[in-house]
């Protein structure tokens, strides 16, 4: 079992060092399957309901439940199926955290990174009309040219700043 | 803009019995995914994104090509959804300027933090309780656009 994700692989310092071990130190199988289930949760939602849902469309509908704003009111009508989706993402963690992980597993990611990455996260997706499952999955998945602009805008921006981040020696 | 008067939605009266547990089910697979593919750790993603391991491209657009599939081909084998009797269409989204703020800014949210709005809410689901820090951070962003926006339209 993968227990420490911050720990990489032994850097092999063979002479045959292939590219695959290089760009995928953890293998694909896990990637691979992970996607596979969360391609499958988008297609039954919308095989049997014609929606295309994302997770971000929740923050605004379920902020609708304490705020009259006008911004918000476009997601009431959804804010209950937005919900029930959201716990059903947070269960279905729990039950492979349950089965194949074992124990509680948390964060080593500093505070502030993650209150101001959530911050920032909020207003964009939201500005930006989707987020990694909305414009990710949904949208590239349906051959959306907004989507795929999207895509490549936060893609480039979140690769730069990580660099930055790490290069600003923040740990972890 | 805020008027008390229920509003009479279409979506919400007269759902189908399975509706919502075809909602939570999508949701579990959903959620499942994200947390066997690691996802729902910050830490895998932002060696993802400082490119010590790119096999989360294989999560997005592995995801991608399974909804994708069912985009194309549901579609061809009916006319309406079975629960809410809706046409199967694509629904894009218009392009213009706010695509590219609002990548930007989610970007750096993302680089930042290595969370992004699904892989927070799995990441709740594997007991990492620190992860509430950034979806109150998320539902605070989403307010402040929301009052900016009610104020500039």
């Amino acid at each position: 079992m993968f227990l420490d994700p911050t720990a990489l692989s032994p850097f092999p310092d063979l002479i045959v060092l292939s590219l695959f071990e290089t760009l995928f130190p953890e293998g694909i199988t896990r990637y691979a399957v992970g996607g596979l289930f969360v391609g499958l949760g988008t297609a039954v939602i919308y095989a049997a309901t014609a929606i295309a849902p994302g997770a971000s469309s929740f923050l605004e509908s379920t902020l609708t439940y304490v705020s009259d704003r006008s911004r918000f009111q476009q997601y009431r009508a959804s804010r209950d199926w937005r919900l029930v989706f959201t716990v059903g993402i947070v269960l279905g963690a729990a039950v492979y955290a349950v089965i194949w992980q074992g124990e509680v597993w948390t964060t080593d990611v500093q505070w502030w990174r993650l209150l101001a990455g959530g911050v920032l996260v909020g207003v964009g997706t939201r500005i930006g009309k989707g987020c990694t499952s909305g414009h990710g999955v949904c949208g590239i998945g349906s051959r959306s040219k907004t989507s795929l602009v999207g895509v490549i805008t936060f893609l480039a921006v979140a690769i730069a700043t990580a660099q930055v981040v790490m290069a600003l020696g923040v740990r972890p | 803009m805020s008027d008390e008067t229920p509003r009479q939605d279409p979506q919400q009266s007269g759902r189908h019995p399975l509706f919502m547990p075809v909602i939570l089910l999508g949701g579990l697979l959903f959620g499942f995914g994200l947390a066997a593919s690691h996802m729902a750790r910050p830490e895998v993603v932002l060696d993802f994104l400082q490119l010590v391991d790119l096999g989360l491209l294989f999560v997005m657009f592995g995801a991608a090509i399974v909804s994708g599939l069912a985009f194309a081909l549901v579609p061809q084998l009916r006319e309406r959804a079975p629960l809410t009797g809706d046409i199967y269409g694509r629904r894009l989204k218009s392009f213009d300027r706010n695509v590219l703020v609002g990548g930007v800014i989610f970007g750096l949210g993302w680089g930042i933090s290595g969370v992004c709005p699904g892989s927070g809410y799995a990441s709740l689901g594997i007991g990492n309780w620190p992860i509430l820090i950034a979806i109150g951070g998320m539902f605070v962003g989403a307010y402040l656009q929301g009052v900016w926006r009610s104020r500039t339209n």
